[in-house]
């Protein structure tokens, strides 16, 4: 009883890991069509200035939550104003050059921060389930991952600013037409994205320890997760999510955890080839 | 038309042919031998990518395949012609299949590029975790992270004791190359060429005029992952040891940025971008002050921003526009904005409506 306690708080932890990893980059690439190939450094840079405002003193929660969506907002909108503006529609061309962003920030973060790991400890005591101990952050996470989503969700679907932006997406041209300019929607929704991924960043900061090269462990399963959700954002990254998190928890429990990424990343590959457009390309179309 | 580019396929041949000879008295056989093996690696994705339209995330894949392949062979073996051979036939096959299984899925571009980075990935995951005793073939640990030293370096057919070394193995990548760029030119001036060019241009209207496209772009695919798997091999008896970074996303990104740079829809390009950025990065290696990412990634940003055809191509415009003219045949050809771009853009606008 209590071990199918743990091993359901497992999946659950690990759906949600992966859907809070893909969130900045599910908004991103589905609301606007651009994918984000320095994604885990905006995560990395998230990190960091949550490491750095927790050592200057700051309150861990304020550090994570405020502090770091907001570093690697602004910094997602000075990547948007240099170099993804003048980008848009070039899929291909986005991919790269944030790529070639992605190797900037890390050359970037050895310089300031150099070479090694560093790390903050969780601010949540683990608590004992029976026999097992589970760990306090990770229901924290979890909890943040419910939240997250469900603002996302309100904000598209329930306010005048998500009305705007999901319009301007559709068509550009007739959002401009009725005075909404494209440019500063598309600056705005590249900021949420961007501060939501920081805001992952930093909520993940007291798990992994941060190195300048942090962000690639995330990159390639976002990257993965986002894509085959398909072109819905919330329905497609909550389904991928889900789809995931079960297929490597099952192998990682049955056999370790190596195999268990492996075999997420082989479920990756079949999904891609029998739905080519991701789940939502399929199932749940038309959906948020 | 077709005399032309003979003739053109001749005068880079020979021109190349020179400097691999003046080559080594300005710069160290070694460094050059590595250079002309990123070299090849780079040309590898320049025709699948440049000239079929495939981008490929995982070039590196067929680059680390082939280099394993010999390493585990030649271990086995103790000879060189059959692992030589067997480097390049396994990347060949992989590709093949691996190439199979997504045309014949009709995936467009972006899944591509996930699939191919996701195999990447796998390789990279598995072959890391191979440290322990159990991962054998043969007499050949795998050796996971430590990757596998001290195989059979290249000999001459049938005499395991005169190796390959040194200048005169740097004369057979030199002159591999050579045939190898002669063997493209060759392959993309056949119908077979013609019609790859075509599909990237226009796929839906070739396949109209009764091509069987899927099979065509496979078999386009796996002789890239065999070029790929060529230059693995020798990079394996060039480094004499193997390891897991072969297979990682940072060698392939670097393969793409050799592309991009170098120039797409040429084969020279490629070649230029990836041994001209290989020495750069050589010689960054060897100073501390600025990080060698760092400078790769701006290379990056700046030449898709600024330089979207690559230095070779906006080079030879230039030249052209001296000379008067002409220039318009140039931009009919373009490479990656071709198909790729343009079909996106197509499909962002289709999937748009879904959101």
């Amino acid at each position: 009883m209590d071990l199918a306690v743990v091993v359901i708080i497992q999946i659950v932890y690990s759906v949600a890991l992966l859907v809070l990893i893909s969130s900045g980059l599910a908004i991103v690439f589905g609301m606007m069509r651009v994918i984000n190939l320095a994604h885990g450094e905006f995560m990395m840079v998230g990190g960091y200035a949550t490491i750095v405002s927790v050592n200057a003193g700051l309150n861990v929660y304020f550090a994570m939550l405020v502090v770091a969506p907001l570093v690697v907002g602004i910094l997602g909108l000075i990547v948007e104003r240099l170099v993804i503006r003048h980008l848009y529609g070039r899929l291909v061309d986005t991919m790269l050059a944030t790529w070639g962003l992605s190797l900037l920030l890390i050359g970037l973060a050895t310089l300031i921060f150099g070479n090694t790991t560093t790390g903050i400890s969780p601010p949540i005591e683990g608590f004992p389930i029976g026999d097992y101990q589970v760990n306090g952050y990770n229901l924290f996470l979890i909890v943040m991952t419910v939240l997250i989503v469900g603002a996302v969700y309100a904000v598209l679907s329930g306010t005048r600013l998500g009305l705007i932006a999901r319009g301007t997406m559709q068509r550009s041209d007739m959002a401009d037409a009725l005075g909404y300019n494209p440019d500063k929607v598309y600056m705005v929704t590249f900021f949420a994205g961007s501060a939501l991924t920081g805001l992952a960043g930093g909520l993940l900061s007291p798990l992994v320890g941060i190195v300048p090269t942090a962000g690639a462990q995330f990159i390639a399963k976002a990257f993965i997760t986002v894509i085959s959700g398909g072109a819905s954002v919330i329905a497609g990254l909550l389904s991928s999510a889900t789809l995931f998190g079960l297929v490597s928890q099952a192998f990682t429990f049955l056999v370790d955890s190596m195999v268990g990424e492996i075999a997420l990343l082989v479920a990756a590959v079949v999904l891609l080839r029998l739905l080519p457009q991701g789940i939502t390309g399929r199932f749940f179309k038309g959906g948020l | 038309m077709v005399g032309g580019e003979f003739r053109k396929t001749l005068a880079v041949i020979v021109v190349a042919f020179v400097a691999m000879l003046i080559g080594p008295s300005l710069i160290d056989s070694y460094t050059l031998t590595v250079l002309i093996i990123y070299g090849m690696l780079a040309l590898s994705l320049g025709l699948i990518w440049g000239y079929g339209g495939i981008l490929c995330f995982g070039q590196a894949v067929f680059f680390g395949l082939g280099a394993y392949s010999y390493a585990i062979a030649a271990t086995n073996i103790g000879e060189s012609t059959v692992p030589f051979l067997l480097g390049i036939a396994i990347p060949f096959a992989f590709a093949f299949l691996l190439g199979a299984m997504m045309f014949y899925g009709r995936l467009s571009d972006v899944y591509l590029g996930v699939i191919t980075l996701v195999v990447t990935l796998i390789f990279y995951k598995f072959v890391n975790s191979t440290a322990g005793p159990e991962y054998v073939i043969g007499n050949a640990r795998l050796g996971g992270f430590n990757g596998i030293p001290g195989f059979q370096t290249l000999n001459v057919p049938g005499d395991p004791g005169a190796y390959i070394y040194d200048i005169d193995f740097y004369y057979f990548c030199g002159v591999a190359l050579l045939v190898v760029y002669a063997l493209v030119r060759w392959l993309l001036a056949s119908p077979f060429g013609r019609v790859a060019v075509a599909i990237r241009e226009n796929e839906q209207r070739v396949e109209l005029m009764g091509y069987d496209v899927r099979f065509r772009k496979t078999v386009l695919f796996a002789v890239g992952g065999a070029i790929a798997g060529l230059s693995g091999t020798l990079f394996a008896s060039w480094a004499e040891i193997v390891t897991p970074g072969m297979f990682s996303l940072a060698q392939s990104a670097e393969i793409i940025i050799w592309c991009i740079v170098g120039g797409l829809g040429t084969l020279v390009g490629p070649v230029v971008g990836a041994m001209a950025l290989a020495y750069l990065k050589f010689l960054l290696g060897q100073q501390s002050l600025v990080d060698t990412t760092l400078v790769f990634g701006l290379i990056l940003v700046l030449s898709v921003l600024f330089l979207p055809r690559g230095v070779v191509p906006t080079l030879g415009l230039l030249g052209r526009k001296r000379r008067g003219g002409g220039s318009s045949r140039r931009r009919a050809g373009r490479g990656r904005s071709g198909r790729g771009r343009r079909a996106m853009q197509e499909d962002a606008a289709k999937e748009g409506a879904d959101v």
